[in-house]
């Protein structure tokens, strides 16, 4: 007995229970130093350049019509020109084609100002009732615009749904009409599986409240592609939400005339609105910032590289010297 | 009850004028007395024989003792009278002891005390036993009835009732008490924290009384309201876990607890179950008023009342190890009137009832009253047998139990060790405070903003106000308010809310692999070191001064006889283990030497001659090796005459009894001294075995140096002079079978050198420089001399003597003092001789490496100043040419003058001695502070204890002896609280258990039977020297890896948590969340905890061989240079640094543009899962930065955060959009695809870590720390390529000490190179 617990008390002389697990100890040496951040370096600023050269290749058009579209008459009371029904909001813009834009050209809407990440904006929505028919009732986030005034929920409920952007934009050039295709622009996945195809909108935008567009009652709402790309709320104040795209070159100094029907608010809280023509490239639309920032911390590499190469020539230190050792080093007085 | 009496001066001149005759003439009826085989005194000092009749020794015992002793005298019938065989007087403890002695029959002893208030029964009996040791030995103890005075004279029964007094026990009928208002607890222990029903509300409690925890409680139960930034499930979910897991780690650890009780509970033992029959029973069915049986060397099952033994005179022997650690037996006397029950069949109609004190921790009282056959008598504590002490030496005992289970006296007396926080932890708090502050800010900073923009907000037509009034543009001030809470609960991942439960796993983990460690497995008793307490691990990497035990944690409290100088010669060739290490040390340099060098030849030699191992089968305490002395060689030897005497006094000088070994028919020797049993062991190896001891002789077996054939030999003994520590010496006068009268004296050598005559001094000056050389490597030396008496000489004196002795007077010891002295003159000396008290094995080398490390070392005994100072020099913490600064109490001061001037002069005593230490001009110099107790217990007030402190900082090495258990702890609360180090206390006794729990590490020496220091430690080992390994290399690798995983802790939560700040600010401050709840979730309970965890439990800076070999990098902990405020703010900055790259990043390459080429623009779901990629990978990255030791586990588990997060993606994206909202196929279809995504994580995960990579490469470079060029030499091999610089480096490896070895090894080598230079120069000059 006595013998049996001696020898179950007895450690288990394993290399785990040891730790003397084979390890691989590495150590930053000067070599590996430089050779990594040199790697680095080498490794980024090529990377960014092509970055760069893409977002060049990038063709972008951008029009702020927020100002423009508001008649001279209305400057000062812009609001009262928009929340005015019976006013014909139509107005031309020209656009000027400054390259080559080959297709598809993606024709987005450009917000500012507009908190579609605020807290209380993202919430309002109810994911089950754009998904299933039988859940119109499932509007429990999306007050007020959960039910109407006689008590019928509103499908699709809910303040994103409600703002919904309805500005409208018709390209033409050289007097022909530029077909927008408003097909395939929303998630594929969106359409599928978030929003119903038996669900239809109800009872929308006939409250008290007038929000932003309104919906086709016949349409399901997974074709309704611009409220699906609006309800995928944005992730900062200042957005860019896909409206259409373009299957049709455009032409160098091209002008393109785009007839804009300005509904949506925002001079209420000062927000511009921008049309956006823009091609893609591999990395998306215009995107400078990225290869630049590829460029910089490739050329930081580089310099901390060659800074740590001075140092090495002018200050060596061999490594393993015993003399560094803290008992061999004067003590510092 | 105990026979005690007023001492009236008067009376006893009376009683002793009573008393006839004093004089060894009486011997002849003295030795018939041992005929009978009955007693043998180990030192009978006085031999006093009276012829009284049975009157007058009534009316002298009665006179004596104020208590009528006819019972006792009685037996006597055959009219013999009893013998007065011996009286002595102690005048320290006040007590007089007398035995008596008829010649047929028990002797009995008597003790008077001065002051019977002053102590109580156990104390008493103490004495009693404590007397009876020194004086007698436990072996021929039983025969010794111990006095039982009639109970008609002295006893009433105890005159108790109300409240305190209500126990009310009926002896065998165990029934009584199965209801109430009788009903006892079970004797079922238990020291579980928790039963089934209560472990849930109290390890609850329990977890929430961490204020971090509390915090995440409230915001999980906030979550469940609007005010949430976030789902219910993920604040609840980790909250959840966090607290299961630690809750688990409870569960488990009371488990074991409960294992260990039931353990206890389920030890069998013999209960009456009625007609006389005892069957076995488990302790936990015992019941109070069970009638046991116990056997010899088991425990007592619960408090019992001692009803007889198997003796007839109802004794036995109590060993209390485990309720106080004192190691001698104790007896324990049953009641006169039980006597009769001494066998089971006894019991069969045995009922008698117990009335008594309730159950109360008071370990030596015991008020009762025995309630049997219509008497009542009383009970006093010599009759308790109290749970968890052990019998001894008796074969059974029977009891009823009156306690039982937690009404047991030691379950009453248990405390709970304290409990302790490391200061990491401690620290840990204060960053906790920090980021508290912090979170609060920041939400403030939210709150404001979102208040601002909330009034601003009112033409913000489509966020109108809600139906919660959360958000009401119109009352901006309450929608701020409402929002401060909801930032609370936003920026709680700014505190790890993993931390905490981490941490538990990695200490635990790391416990789990101290227990593991073979290197501190002790083979001898089978213990593992073990962590008993896991959460300080790390605390182990940062002790700064090492509180030590002497007796069992330094030394084994054996001697080892060693060498030996006879008249000028020296004889023992082994060396004493400084000497070893010493040549071990040597051997290394030389090889050095013979490097650069060339000579080192003779120097090896030497090493060579002395490093010679003892090897041989050892004989416990005698590690002598000499031929010139053993198997009778010493008789050629020139002065064989001188020879003889020494090993004469060797086996004749002492107080010991030799008792026969039953398992091997050889002696044993039950000494006073461990010194002595060496000294008789090596009396016997030389061949004089001490074999027997009468009342007044001394008989050894001497091989005769001829034939070997043995011969008995009879030596007189006629006077011992006893050893005191005054005295400082011993002898005893004897007679041979010549009738030559001798004097055989053993001393200190400066009493004996001062006590020779003119003709005797022929060997001093060898032997004096012998006795340095001993007491330079350690030895305890004593030196020997002898007189020859003639007997008329002698009989003048002992007539004196015996006078002195049997006086009763004040200046009785002054008496003594002065005639022992007249003896001990004109003496002749013989030798010297050198004990090595043993030390722990590996002592000097663990002290030695310890001081390398930068440790200082106090030891703390109770042992005499002599015998600490002695320790002190074997153990390497004294050395010569230390200056020695005692401090001490004058006696003769103490008593005269007032405490206050006792102060004084301690204080001055103190100053001048820092003044010396202040003055003190060479370098090397080194101190040494010596304090006994009693001037401790001055020190130690508060006026003293500040500069006592100082003065004890400056010494290199302090010893603290004649201390008690409480000065232990307060001298550890001196230094914790005086310097604000961490101090480690180390020791193996219950006297220890105070320092233990103080210290802010207790350690205990498992191993040896009393397991109370265990108990109360934290960390317990088997012996002394594997505290080097759990501080060198374990408490080094915990501190590295606790400080460097709490560091990244705050680290990654802050570089994630700021992130939500950042983007809340782009939200208006409206508290929405970029990232899915269930990323957030995720965040710290699985992506990021696993790589941080396997840091903190597998990280090595350098291998176990490397800490032990480079003692100096233990330094890194004590000055905590992993967890400054510096570096924790440097981690802080990173993790701010972070936070800004990996937001900015994202947000600026996201914001707008398309993000495809299918001309997709990101919304806040791709952004969120985006920048969370980025943090995942950059604070990843980060951890394998850190890391300097993968092994596969840590390669897998940073590999598997990664991996599990894609994995996780993928399948929660899979998920119906239900549960997945707007993550649904996010990966797959839309980040996946998009090249951008992959440029940004590269980018930002470089980005994140350039400045860390950048700073850890310019500090390796430029600034090394030790373990980074330690790392390199073993990277590139150049330990093995150069030797010799390796050598040499760990060498220099050392913080610069002036204790251990390694200093005195210093003296050493100078000295020998002196030697060599002085060889070596005359063959120059040829």
């Amino acid at each position: 007995m006595d013998q049996k617990n001696k020898t179950s008390k007895k450690p288990k002389n394993s290399k785990f229970s040891q730790q003397e697990l084979p390890a691989w100890k590495p150590i930053l040496t000067p070599g590996w130093v430089i050779t990594s951040f040199i790697t680095i370096g080498v490794l980024f600023i090529p990377t960014g350049l092509l970055a760069l050269s893409a977002s060049d290749n990038v063709v972008e058009i951008v029009d702020r019509y927020d100002e423009g579209c508001i008649p001279d008459s209305y400057s000062q009371k812009a609001e009262s020109y928009i929340q005015n029904p019976n006013q014909n909001k139509t107005c031309v813009r020209t656009l000027r084609v400054p390259k080559k834009m080959v297709a598809p050209i993606f024709v987005y809407y450009q917000l500012e100002k507009f908190y579609q990440n605020h807290r209380r904006f993202v919430k309002s929505k109810s994911d089950k009732q754009l998904r299933d028919a039988d859940a119109q009732d499932d509007t429990h986030n999306c007050f007020p615009e959960d039910y109407t005034a006689d008590n019928k929920p509103i499908v699709p409920c809910g303040l994103i749904a409600w703002s919904l952007f309805n500005d409208t934009y018709k390209l033409s050039a050289r007097g022909k009409a530029i077909n927008i295709d408003k097909k395939g622009i929303a998630w594929k996945s969106d359409m599928e599986a978030k929003f119903g195809s038996n669900v239809y909108p109800k009872n929308f935008q006939k409250g008290t409240l007038i929000g932003g567009g309104k919906l086709d009652e016949r349409i399901p709402l997974s074709e309704q592609e611009d409220l699906i790309v609006w309800m995928r709320t944005a992730a900062l104040p200042t957005f860019r939400k896909l409206y259409g795209k373009i299957n049709t070159d455009l032409e160098s100094h091209e002008t393109i005339t785009a007839e804009v029907e300005n509904n949506y608010n925002t001079y209420k809280f000062g927000g511009r609105k921008k049309l956006v023509l823009s091609t893609t490239t591999w990395i998306g639309g215009k995107n400078d910032f990225l290869g630049i920032a590829y460029i910089s911390v490739g050329g930081l590499c580089l310099f901390i590289a060659i800074n740590f190469i001075l140092l090495y020539v002018f200050r060596p230190r061999r490594l393993g010297d015993p003399s560094y050792l803290s008992w061999n080093r004067q003590p510092i007085v | 009850m105990i026979p005690v009496a007023n001492r009236d001066s008067g009376r006893d001149q009376e009683a002793r004028s009573n008393s006839r005759s004093f004089s060894s003439n009486s011997r002849p009826q003295i030795e018939a007395d041992q005929d009978s085989g009955r007693n043998s005194y180990a030192d009978c000092c006085l031999v006093e024989f009276s012829e009284k009749s049975d009157e007058e020794l009534d009316e002298l015992s009665r006179k004596l003792y104020g208590a009528d002793i006819a019972p006792i005298v009685e037996p006597t019938v055959d009219g013999d009278v009893p013998a007065i065989v011996e009286l002595t007087v102690d005048d320290a403890s006040s007590w007089h002891s007398l035995i008596l002695s008829p010649s047929n029959g028990p002797a009995f002893i008597f003790v008077i005390l001065d002051e019977i208030s002053c102590l109580s029964g156990v104390e008493f009996s103490n004495l009693l036993t404590l007397s009876m040791r020194a004086r007698l030995k436990r072996s021929s103890l039983y025969t010794f009835g111990c006095i039982r005075p009639s109970r008609e004279s002295t006893d009433e029964p105890h005159q108790f009732q109300g409240p305190g007094f209500s126990r009310h026990v009926c002896c065998n009928e165990p029934g009584f008490h199965r209801k109430k208002p009788l009903k006892y607890p079970s004797n079922y222990i238990s020291t579980t924290k928790y039963n089934v029903i209560t472990f849930l509300p109290k390890a609850l409690f329990e977890q929430f009384r961490r204020v971090a925890n509390l915090y995440f409680l409230l915001a999980a139960a906030l979550s469940l309201t609007p005010v949430s930034p976030f789902s219910p499930y993920s604040m609840i979910a980790p909250l959840v876990f966090v607290i299961g897991l630690s809750m688990t780690k409870e569960a488990v650890e009371n488990w074991q607890r409960f294992m260990q009780d039931m353990k206890v509970n389920m030890r069998k033992v013999f209960v009456h179950s009625g007609n006389g029959i005892f069957v076995k029973k488990p302790w936990m069915k015992v019941e109070v008023g069970d009638v046991v049986k116990v056997e010899k060397d088991r425990f007592f099952p619960a408090d019992l009342l001692f009803l007889s033994s198997s003796y007839e005179d109802g004794i036995c022997y109590v060993e209390t190890m485990n309720l106080d650690g004192e190691t001698n037996l104790k007896v324990k006397r049953s009641l006169e009137v039980t006597l009769p029950l001494d066998d089971d069949q006894s019991f069969q109609d045995f009922k008698a009832t117990i009335k008594c004190e309730d159950p109360n921790p008071n370990l030596y009282t015991f008020v009762g009253n025995f309630e049997y056959h219509r008497q009542i008598y009383p009970l006093d504590p010599t009759q308790i047998l109290l749970r968890d002490s052990k019998l001894r030496n008796t074969s059974h005992v029977y009891g009823v139990v009156i306690f039982s289970g937690h009404d047991s006296k030691v379950m009453q007396n248990s405390t709970k060790s304290p409990s302790k926080r490391s200061t990491i932890e401690k620290q840990m708090d204060k960053i906790i405070y920090v980021l508290f502050t912090l979170l609060v800010l920041i939400s403030s900073i939210s709150s404001i903003g979102f208040a601002i923009k909330t009034s601003k907000q009112t033409p913000f037509w489509y966020l109108p106000q809600d139906d919660k009034n959360l958000y009401n543009p119109t009352r901006p001030l309450t929608s701020g308010w409402i929002h401060l809470i909801t930032a609370l609960i936003l920026y709680g991942y700014l505190i790890p809310i993993s931390l905490y439960v981490s941490i538990e796993l990695v200490k635990v983990l790391q416990a789990l692999f101290i227990n593991q460690d073979i290197n501190m497995y002790d083979e001898d008793t089978g213990t593992p070191a073990q962590a008993r307490t896991s959460n300080l691990n790390e605390e182990l990497g940062m002790v700064d001064t090492v509180l030590s035990d002497k007796t069992g944690t330094l030394t084994c409290n054996q001697m080892d006889f060693l060498k030996c100088s006879i008249g000028g010669t020296q004889y023992g060739l082994c060396s004493s283990e400084v000497e070893l290490a010493a040549a071990t040390q040597m051997a290394m340099e030389v090889d050095d030497m013979s490097r650069t060098g060339a000579h080192g030849s003779e120097i090896e030699l030497e090493i060579v001659e002395s490093g010679e191992r003892r090897s041989r089968n050892r004989i416990k305490g005698f590690s002598f090796e000499d031929s010139r002395l053993m198997n009778g060689n010493w008789c050629r030897e020139a002065n064989a005459d001188v020879v003889l005497m020494f090993l004469r006094i060797l086996a004749l000088c002492h107080t010991a009894i030799p008792e026969v070994n039953e398992l091997t028919g050889g002696l044993t020797y039950e000494a006073e001294s461990p010194d002595e049993g060496a000294f008789l062991v090596a009396a016997r190896e030389f061949g004089f075995e001490y074999c027997k001891r009468t009342q007044s002789s001394i008989f050894v077996r001497e091989k005769d140096p001829m034939s070997h054939e043995p011969i008995e030999r009879e030596y007189k003994l006629l006077n011992l002079l006893d050893f005191t520590s005054k005295r400082k010496r011993m002898s005893v006068i004897i007679q041979d079978e010549s009738g030559q009268i001798l004097l055989l004296c053993k001393g200190a050598d400066s009493i004996i050198f001062d006590r020779l005559s003119k003709t005797g001094r022929s060997f001093e000056e060898a032997t004096k420089r012998h006795l340095k050389e001993y007491a330079e490597s350690g030895l305890r030396t004593l030196a020997f001399a002898y007189r020859k008496l003639e007997s008329s000489e002698y009989f003048t004196w002992n007539d004196e003597f015996l006078k002195a002795k049997t006086s009763i007077n004040g200046d009785r010891d002054a008496m003594l003092e002065r005639l022992s002295d007249m003896i001990e003159r004109e003496l002749t000396l013989l030798g010297a001789t050198a004990v090595e008290d043993k030390l722990q094995q590996g002592v000097p080398q663990c002290i030695d490496k310890l001081a390398q490390a930068g440790l200082k070392i106090w030891v703390l005994t109770g042992d005499k100043m002599e015998t600490a100072i002695n320790i002190g020099f074997a153990c390497s913490l004294l050395r010569h040419g230390m200056k020695q600064i005692c401090i001490t109490t004058n006696v003769d001061m103490s008593s005269h003058n007032s405490t206050k001037g006792v102060k004084e002069n301690i204080l001055m005593q103190i100053t001048n001695a820092s003044q010396m230490v202040k003055l003190e001009k060479d370098p090397h110099a080194a101190f040494a502070l010596i304090i006994d107790g009693k001037t401790l217990t001055y020190a130690l007030e508060d006026d003293l204890k500040l500069q006592f402190l100082n003065l004890a900082v400056s010494c290199a090495s302090v010893i603290c002896c004649r201390v008690s258990p409480k000065q232990k702890a307060l001298v550890t609360r001196l230094v914790k609280e005086g310097t604000g180090k961490t101090t480690l206390a180390i020791g193996d006794g219950a006297n220890d258990v105070g320092m233990i729990q103080e210290a802010d590490i207790g350690v205990g020496i498992s191993g040896v039977e009393g397991m109370q220091a265990v108990m109360a430690s934290d960390f317990s080992i088997a012996q002394f020297r594997f505290l080097e390994r759990l501080l060198v290399v374990h408490g080094h690798w915990c501190y590295k890896r606790i400080a460097q995983m709490i560091c990244y802790f705050f680290y990654k939560n802050i570089a994630f948590g700021l992130t939500l700040f950042y983007f809340e600010a782009f939200t208006g401050f409206s508290g929405q969340s970029v990232y899915d709840d269930w990323y957030m979730l995720l965040f710290n309970v699985v992506l990021t905890s696993l790589p941080v965890i396997s840091l903190g439990v597998f990280e090595q800076d350098v291998s176990s061989e490397i800490c032990l070999q480079f003692p100096a990098l233990y330094q890194q902990g004590p000055r905590n240079l992993f967890f400054d405020w510096y570096r924790i703010f440097g981690w802080m900055g990173n993790g701010l640094y972070c936070s800004l790259i990996v937001f900015f990043l994202n947000i600026i390459i996201f914001y707008d543009q398309a993000f495809r080429s299918n001309g997709q623009t990101a919304d806040m779901a791709v952004v969120g899962t985006a920048m969370f990629t980025c943090v995942i990978y950059s604070v990843n990255s980060q951890i394998a930065l850190t890391m300097s030791h993968f092994t596969w586990i840590q390669h897998f588990l940073i590999m598997f955060s990664i991996i599990t997060w894609y994995i996780f993606l993928v399948l929660y994206g899979m998920l119906s959009p239900d549960l997945s909202g707007n993550v649904y196929k996010i990966f797959l279809e839309a980040l996946a695809p998009a090249p951008i995504y992959w440029l940004s994580i590269l980018l930002v995960a470089v980005a994140c870590n350039l400045p860390y990579l950048a700073h850890i490469s310019f500090q390796r470079s430029f600034n090394p720390m030790d373990h980074h060029v330690i790392q390199e030499i073993k990277y590139y091999k150049k330990d093995v390529e150069d030797r010799h610089m390796w050598r040499r480096e760990k060498s220099k490896a050392r913080q610069e000490t002036k204790i251990g070895f390694s200093a005195r090894v210093d003296a050493k080598i100078r000295h020998l190179r002196q030697k060599l230079h002085k060889k070596s120069s005359p063959r120059v000059s040829m």
